[in-house]
């Protein structure tokens, strides 16, 4: 059983990111392939040339989507937290993109049933938008790895001496 | 035929007409895409002696064969070709960002579009669904507004939009095409032609699956691209930027000053690219698919145009700088904005306002023809000033400087044209061509006028690899290469700043075009096709009555003014006679007549001979 913070999930760096889309790119080519940004399960979004990020699911703890669905169509996987859809059960009735804060959860242009990050799980090497960026944006992290990257960095404008 | 749409489309903006026809792939194979396809179709689409603001012309929108696949930076462009309003030739421009991917995945390799609608409208491809829209709420609307404005309407904000500003509205010569806020189809006025047919924007939003033939072939080829993006090849472009280029052309003496008074700038330092990054710039963002960065984000932090952000390229930072004896970038920033805002080429606006500079210091034009404005070199607020001016053709001065250096210096009269720096009518972009020589042999000859990125002559001159003080037998032939190899790079719409990566040349794009495509393509081909495109635009010049001998001209100043800078380079011009042993030996190199024509054995060559008949006694 893993513990809830040790859950993996992608999480871009808004300082990193650039915008290019290479993520979206990636997860189309590994889940769809072929090139279409549209297919693609992280969404990278531009405001104004400097607000860049990318956006995948974020695996929550009671996680919104799933309690949206009217179908039982949607369930979370205990250890690593994917949402699983079952696409015969979804009707793409897009209660759960609503529900999403984060708008992880998105309509497949083709198969019209809803979908969203699944951690490339069948990729023996992880999350294959993370070994595309090139700015090493992404990272696959937990909630606890996130929350300790900001306090050294907190720590390191705090202290000079600290700094690298 | 894969990672090709197969489709083109027109668009009648007279009669609403909208169809579309296939593309096939001997011609796929021959012009490539981008330039090459958008040169063969203004060609085949449009009748001699048209003007360029005449309905009848045609402007099309060509991506290329690797638009919307993952390839770096050749996965993101787009082409823009169409007759020139600034030279009455071929006028191409090409840019990268996230316009072209999506007119790929809408399902289109062109889109051809005539006419001219009754009304300001902009034209909404959604997949298949194509419609031209009432565009009258966007009259004068600055690019970035249009571009909320037309995604808002639509409902999308990934709907991508390619737009003209207020100058594109008011036919100025040198207006662009913007999309994604600052990426410029900047040079030869295309922003104009699209004005002249009351077409502000094109929005597109592309869903289709875009393809390639061999996925796992491709897909290794890109992850190699992307291992040398990390590498020395794009060091420049993803630290300093091409601003670097301030202080070593300055080191060189060619960093063109003053309108091309002086070849190096007292206030240097002071618009480096070593001081933009430490002060302005904020962040180097990217385009879709690209493994390296280049976009130099700069924010003023303080004074009276605190806040102003633009991307800041060598070139306008030249233009707007140096050009006009200006030394202070919050000025520069806040120009380049306002520049992107009205939808103008940001290198010609910066030699046109340096043209007026001069004028005004030689008396050619007064205070009261420039409304007050003190237009001395080095005046920053003068610069802004004029700037609006010439973006809204206001007050006598703004409007003939909108019609470009070359016309306006007609209109002046007055000895003006001694200022004027342009080839062909395009204005001169940023090198001191009197002390880099291969390069003014290069600009002359490119079939869209001045431009350093025809053949890429300026480089042998600043790598020191010639006697860059001479033009000498041989540099004729030393930059048709690479003019094929820049024809094919804009066909395929590659980025010149990633064209470093390709270590192998020809033979790694003829692989990565046949990898995307499944059509096979030597790199021999592969040169042939850029050879073709190169005869095929001047046979396109020739046939408007631009394309011989006389046209391949430089500036006035370039060859009567001497370089005043005291170091190696003091009292250079590029005299004529140098200057024509140039020419002779480029034409040669060429398999040109000596006045610049091609043969038919070159046409039949080429496979172009249907076109012979232009040439002259070819109908014999």
């Amino acid at each position: 059983m893993v513990r809830p913070q040790d859950r993996k999930f992608v999480s871009a760096d808004p300082d990193k990111c650039v915008g290019c889309v290479v993520c979206e790119y990636a997860c189309s080519l590994t889940n769809e392939k072929t090139f279409n940004p549209t297919k693609s399960r992280i969404r990278a979004l531009r405001m104004g040339p400097l607000n860049n990020i990318a956006v995948a699911c974020r695996h929550c703890e009671e996680p919104a989507c799933v309690a949206a669905c009217p179908r039982d169509a949607l369930s979370q996987e205990e250890n690593t937290g994917i949402i699983n859809v079952d696409e015969e059960a979804c009707d793409g009735c897009t209660w759960c993109i609503s529900a999403c804060q984060f708008g992880a959860m998105m309509m497949h242009p083709q198969k019209k049933v809803v979908f969203t990050c699944n951690s490339c799980k069948d990729q023996e090497d992880g999350p294959q938008c993370v070994k595309w960026c090139p700015e090493e944006a992404l990272t696959f992290v937990t909630a606890q790895q996130l929350a300790q990257k900001s306090r050294i960095s907190a720590v390191r404008n705090l202290f000079q001496e600290a700094k690298e | 035929m894969f990672s090709y749409a197969g489709k083109i489309l027109r668009v009648d903006l007279t009669t609403g007409k909208i169809s579309t026809e296939q593309l096939s792939e001997e011609m796929a194979k021959s012009y490539i895409g981008g330039i090459g396809l958008g040169i063969k179709l203004l060609m085949d689409n449009s009748k001699p002696g048209t003007d360029p603001f005449d309905p009848a012309n045609p402007i099309i929108f060509a991506t290329g064969p690797l638009s919307g696949t993952m390839g770096p930076t050749a996965g993101n462009g787009y082409a823009v070709v169409s007759k020139s309003p600034a030279t009455g030739g071929v006028g191409e421009s090409k840019a990268h960002g996230f316009f072209g991917p999506d007119l790929k995945r809408a399902g289109y390799d062109a889109v051809i579009i005539t006419g001219k609608a009754d009304k300001l409208s902009y034209l909404w491809i959604d997949d298949d669904k194509v419609e031209i829209k009432n565009g009258e709420n966007l009259k004068n609307a600055t690019v970035s507004e249009t571009d909320t404005r037309i995604r808002d309407e639509l409902g999308d904000y990934y709907i991508r939009v390619s737009a003209i500003g207020e100058s594109g509205e008011k036919l100025c010569r040198f207006a662009a095409i913007i999309n994604d806020e600052f990426r410029a189809i900047g040079r030869t006025g295309m922003g104009a032609v699209m004005g002249s047919k009351n077409l502000k924007a094109v929005a597109v939003r592309g869903t289709n699956d875009v393809n390639v033939a061999d996925l796992d072939g491709f897909t290794e080829f890109v992850k190699l691209i992307h291992e040398r993006m990390k590498g020395p090849a794009t060091k420049k472009y993803k630290t300093l930027g091409t601003p670097q280029n301030v202080l070593v052309l300055n080191s060189l003496s060619a960093l063109a000053t003053r309108n091309w008074t002086n070849a190096t700038f007292e206030g240097a330092e002071k618009v480096s690219g070593e001081y933009l990054n430490e002060h302005y710039v904020k962040k180097i963002v990217g385009c879709a698919t690209c493994g390296m960065r280049c976009d130099h984000i700069a924010v003023v932090p303080e004074g009276p145009y605190k806040g102003s952000t633009s991307r800041l390229e060598f070139e306008c930072l030249w233009s707007l700088g140096p050009l006009c004896g200006v030394d202070r970038l919050d000025a520069i920033i806040e120009a380049m904005r306002i520049v992107n805002e009205y939808g103008m080429d940001g290198i010609s606006i910066g030699v046109v306002v340096a043209f007026a500079m001069d004028c005004y210091e030689h008396g050619v034009i007064t205070k009261e023809q420039t409304d007050g404005i003190d237009l001395s070199f080095g005046n920053a607020e003068a610069l802004i000033e004029i700037i609006h001016k010439i973006g809204k053709r206001e007050g006598w001065l703004g409007n003939v400087l909108a019609e470009g250096v070359a016309k306006a210096a007609e209109i002046i009269g007055n000895g003006a044209e001694k200022y004027a720096c342009h080839i062909k009518g395009l204005e001169l972009p940023g090198y001191d061509l009197r002390t880099l020589k291969t390069a003014a042999l290069g600009f002359s000859v490119s079939f869209r006028g001045a431009c350093h990125l025809r053949n890429g002559a300026y480089s042998p001159d600043v790598k020191g690899k010639v006697n860059r003080f001479k033009i000498e037998k041989g540099r004729g032939k030393m930059i048709v290469p690479d003019g094929n190899l820049y024809n094919v790079i804009d066909s395929l719409i590659v980025c010149k700043f990633s064209r470093g990566t390709y270590y192998g040349g020809m033979d790694d794009l003829s692989n990565y075009y046949t990898l995307a495509t499944g059509i096979p393509i030597t790199s021999a081909e592969l040169t042939l096709a850029g050879e073709r495109i190169e005869n095929l635009a001047r046979l396109f010049n020739y046939r408007e009555g631009k394309g011989t001998r006389e046209y391949d001209t430089l500036p006035w100043k370039i060859m009567n003014t001497p370089v005043p800078d005291d170091g190696p380079a003091k009292g250079l011009v590029v005299n004529n006679e140098e200057f024509q042993l140039g020419l002779d030996d480029y034409y040669v190199a060429r398999g040109w007549t000596s006045d610049g024509l091609p043969t038919v054995d070159k046409l039949k060559e080429l496979n172009l001979s249907k076109y012979a008949d232009m040439l002259p006694g070819g109908k014999d």
